[in-house]
């Protein structure tokens, strides 16, 4: 390890990766840490992508999907089941992923590319200069290095804590975080190319349960609820035990996945003097969905790409940096996320008859397309009295 | 204080995420308190497994 480069990268998971990867190609030296032994493990996350999302970044290849999505279910907290076939579920339908070989492959590029990856190396610090960011204080096998850099980016996960040491409130009310526990199970009789979704409040109370197949007769089963519903005897894992007996009971269970995912509104900002924080770390994943590797990817490699000029300017001042900033919040996805903030604050609040009454009227519909706008449209005419409540649901439309 | 049973705990982060005093870490496969925290028991009610206590001194 260094003691300086022009970027220096905290988290090995698929932000930092693009980060990494598009800064080290525009020729930057770059230097990546990760603080687990083993990049991509262990997995936190339902492994699901959006197809055309995922060839944004890099074409298909079989080593890390695991099984194209065809269908996708969704089934009303009163057992009724609404089928969405691919003309109509759109970007809802996609791959199923293996992230710990995902998440290798995509580290390994930006290694092949030249940055510099190092392990079981974790960022214990900020090195502050004159109130800015200036790198990081680095541990690894018991050795401290003082690793120096122009800008450094924070991709360190739901579980961030380098923004926040360099001044920055990353806390997520607990309304706002989904808990999760997930199984990947073994021996269930499920279709493998048809993903499942289960909402209710007896099912996961301000979240869904989901059925991602992995291969034949496999499967992430797995569940998100509110943080302010999870307590002593339901927690998340006391759901998914409850719906695993019920639906399953005689998988088998291979594997114990557990995560937070935020379903807060971004950080007010996401840049300061010489730092950009970029996927989970700027809770960036989308509010409905909880979905975050699209969200990761994008935000790192534009983080990488706003490095790149920065430094060709000679200025990597907040300013400086702040087209990552709104950059981000124009894209697709940034209006996605105003706008899916907005269904969740809605979503999350329904009881079960008005979860049955929306899901029944959008399956009586001769959809074109199935999205969120759909939801949107059907939420409303459901319950007409929401938009008054959220006037601001009406821009969406 | 914090009792973290770690006996329990799955190293997911979730609680380091909602901690409203950044007193908790999560150091590779272990889980940290610090002198910060203030027994507010918002991580007590996330931890997806049950693996943090708040115990009334």
């Amino acid at each position: 390890m260094k003691r300086q480069y022009d970027l220096l990268i905290i988290g090995g998971g698929p932000g930092g990766a693009l980060a990494a990867k598009t800064a080290v190609e525009k020729g930057l030296s770059v230097c990546l840490v990760e603080k687990r032994p083993a990049i991509g493990a262990p997995v936190r996350c339902a492994e699901g992508i959006g197809k055309e999302l995922l060839t944004d970044f890099l074409p298909p290849d079989p080593k890390w999907i695991c099984t194209d999505i065809e269908r996708a279910e969704l089934i009303a907290p009163d057992g009724f089941s609404m089928l969405l076939e691919p003309r109509m579920a759109g970007n809802e339908v996609g791959y199923i992923l293996d992230r710990k070989v995902f998440d290798r492959e995509l580290i390994w590029k930006a290694a092949e590319a030249g940055a510099e990856t190092y392990v079981k190396a974790r960022a214990t610090a900020p090195i502050m200069k004159d109130g800015a960011v200036a790198g990081a204080v680095i541990e690894q096998h018991g050795k401290i290095y003082d690793v120096h850099a122009d800008i450094v980016i924070a991709a360190d996960g739901i579980e961030s804590k380098f923004a926040r040491w360099a001044g920055i409130n990353t806390t997520v009310p607990l309304r706002e975080i989904e808990t999760c526990a997930q199984y990947l199970m073994t021996g269930i009789d499920i279709d493998s190319q048809k993903t499942s979704f289960f909402l209710g409040n007896e099912v996961a109370p301000a979240g869904y349960v989901w059925i991602f197949p992995k291969g034949d007769g496999i499967a992430n089963v797995g569940l998100g609820i509110g943080g302010g519903k999870s307590g002593a005897g339901h927690r998340a894992k006391d759901y998914l035990d409850r719906f695993v007996s019920r639906m399953f009971p005689d998988g088998k269970i291979i594997e114990l996945i557990i995560g937070g995912v935020s379903i807060c509104k971004p950080l007010p900002c996401t840049v300061a003097d010489n730092m950009m924080i970029v996927g989970d770390a700027a809770r960036i994943s989308d509010p409905i969905t909880g979905g975050g590797i699209y969200n990761a990817m994008y935000t790192g490699r534009l983080a990488g790409e706003t490095a790149v000029n920065a430094i060709e300017l000679g200025n990597t001042k907040k300013a400086s940096l702040m087209p990552y900033d709104s950059e981000w919040r124009a894209s697709k996805m940034g209006k996605a996320l105003d706008r899916n903030y907005a269904v969740k604050e809605v979503f999350t609040k329904l009881s079960d008859e008005k979860l049955n009454t929306i899901i029944h009227s959008i399956a009586k519909l001769n959809l074109e397309e199935f999205s969120t706008l759909t939801l949107i449209t059907e939420l409303i005419r459901a319950n007409p009295s929401l938009l008054l409540e959220l006037k601001h649901l009406r821009s969406f439309l | 204080m914090l009792n973290i049973r770690r006996d329990i705990c799955g190293y997911c982060g979730a609680c380091v995420s909602v901690c409203p005093e950044g007193a908790l870490e999560l150091i590779d496969a272990y889980l940290t308190v610090d002198h910060t925290c203030i027994d507010c028991g918002i991580c007590e009610k996330v931890c997806p497994l049950g693996a943090l206590e708040v115990i009334k001194e």
